[in-house]
């Protein structure tokens, strides 16, 4: 993979932005500004709107109050953002295959595929697995299938949204490493999940949603040492937030 | 019964008549499949992929007409096709081609049908990753119909097995004209009440033959899907 030019969908800004569904509030009134660097965790309890978010600011779903720019941009195509899904669907085909379309997506030249995919598959650990129908591979397995063809974007953001919430600590290690590579190589990461163990050792900086709010968000050595807010406090000690 | 014994002997002697008539009932089934695949796959995969208004009633009715009695659809062509029909005028009935488009109409609707569920089944689940890959309407679809191509193999064969197997459709628009219009089924339908034993049984046989046969490719197209996409 290369060093990545700057991108254009940075900074990502969140301005005021909530997102109703009927009479339901999902996301309320969120100011969040994403710049490059270390990657960015979301964490909170299931239901705060961790989801909701990512696939707000991937431009999966529009918000229907405030506004979301990419680069200053309202609309931006998303041609360097790219998401791995909490359950990802492996497409029908082969490991190699589904990387491959991924790359075909993205505007990879047929010629160049090839390699790029055996690079890609190197990267996530699945040498040797790329014949293999890829909805026979295990959950970790298909996870790193899910991030090979994401980072086959060759994204300048990577959305992962609780990448390990249904892995053991071994398939946990492997994918947090292969977050962190890629982190290290420019590209700007923002995750959730529900592990605060897993957001200590990755985030750069932390945000922490509840009901749909954003409650606390900043360096995440200043989070943990010195959180601002009851919920922050309460979060980090391990209690409920209800 | 020395029926069996003629029977067999029709069939393994490679009789000319027999073979004309499972000749002409495997292009005439071939054929409608062709035909009921190229209007239900689009049109399963366009009801699959799109939102209208009373798109559920489409698909109760959709799903109903897999169903349809093949008589009914044999009178139904036959009303069309009659000459005093809206389409009497092509002068089609007791044709081999009355045939096909009888049993087109009689198989587009399951084509579609289960072209409709295989393919929203898909899309329900690739939905996101396509939108995250940014994949447009044409990319789309040719991906669902590609990655469903073994199951939409199983539909047409489904269509094929329930074309070569029906009488009610053909033999009311065909009429059973020998060396015309005359197929396995309308044969075994007729020539039962005749007294042609052996040629009724060396048919069925045949036909039995067949619809093995379809049930062995569909199963083999279940396992080569099972073995490319998991
Ligand atoms: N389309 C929707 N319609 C109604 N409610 C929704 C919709 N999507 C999500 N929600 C609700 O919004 C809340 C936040 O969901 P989500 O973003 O998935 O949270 P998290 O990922 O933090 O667990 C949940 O209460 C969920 O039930
Ligand atoms: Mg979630």
């Amino acid at each position: 993979m290369s060093m990545h030019a700057p991108s254009h969908d940075l900074p990502l800004m969140f301005v005021e932005a909530g997102i109703l569904a009927g009479e339901v509030t999902i996301l309320d009134n969120i100011s969040l500004t994403l710049n490059a660097g270390a990657p960015t965790v979301l964490i909170g309890p299931n239901g705060a709107g961790k989801t909701t978010l990512l696939r707000a600011a991937m431009g999966l779903i529009p918000v229907t109050h405030g506004r979301i720019t990419w680069g200053g941009n309202e609309t931006a195509a998303p041609a360097r953002r790219a998401f791995v899904f909490q359950r990802p669907a492996m497409l029908r085909r082969s490991t190699e295959g589904n990387v491959h379309y991924a790359l075909a997506a993205a505007g990879v030249p047929h010629g160049q595929r090839y390699d790029r995919a055996a690079e890609l598959l190197t990267l996530v650990g699945l040498d040797g697995f790329g014949s293999r129908p890829a909805r026979r591979l295990s959950g970790g397995e298909q996870q790193r299938v899910a991030l090979a063809r994401a980072l086959a974007r060759d994204p300048a953001v990577l959305f992962l949204d609780e990448p390990t919430a249904s892995l053991d600590p071994h398939a946990t290690k492997a994918i947090e490493d292969i977050v962190s590579n890629v982190a290290a190589r420019g590209v700007k990461v923002v995750m959730s999940t529900h592990d605060l163990g897993q957001a200590k050792r990755l985030a750069g900086d932390l945000v922490l949603l509840h009901r749909g709010r954003l409650i606390e968000s900043g360096p995440a050595a200043q989070f943990f040492a010195d959180p601002r807010t009851e919920e922050a406090s309460k979060f980090i000690a391990g209690e409920l937030l209800i | 019964m020395t029926g069996d014994v003629s029977a067999l002997q029709l069939v393994l002697s490679g009789d000319p008549g027999l073979f004309a008539i499972v000749r002409l009932s495997l292009l005439i089934s071939l054929s409608a499949v062709l035909f009921a695949g190229l209007i239900g796959v689009p049109v399963g995969a366009f009801i699959a992929l799109t939102l209208f208004p009373g798109r559920e009633g489409v698909i109760v009715v959709l799903n109903a007409l897999m169903g349809l009695p093949p008589v009914v659809v044999g009178l139904a062509v036959f009303l069309a096709l009659s000459r005093s029909g809206p389409l009497g005028s092509w002068g089609l009935l007791f044709t081999p081609q009355a045939m096909v488009i009888a049993q087109t109409v009689l198989v587009a609707p399951i084509i579609a049908a289960l072209t409709r569920q295989t393919i929203e089944d898909l899309w329900v689940e690739y939905r996101d990753e396509l939108a995250a890959m940014n994949i447009g309407p044409a990319g789309r679809v040719a991906t669902l119909v590609w990655d469903a191509r073994f199951s939409l193999v199983t539909a047409l064969l489904a269509g094929f097995g329930r074309a070569a197997a029906e009488v009610g459709a053909i033999i009311v628009v065909g009429g059973n004209i020998e060396g015309f219009t005359r197929t396995m089924t309308t044969a075994i339908a007729l020539e039962t009440s005749k007294g042609d034993l052996p040629l009724a049984i060396g048919l069925g046989i045949v036909l039995i033959f067949i619809v093995i046969l379809i049930n062995a490719l569909a199963w083999a197209a279940r396992r080569a899907g099972e073995r490319t996409a998991g």
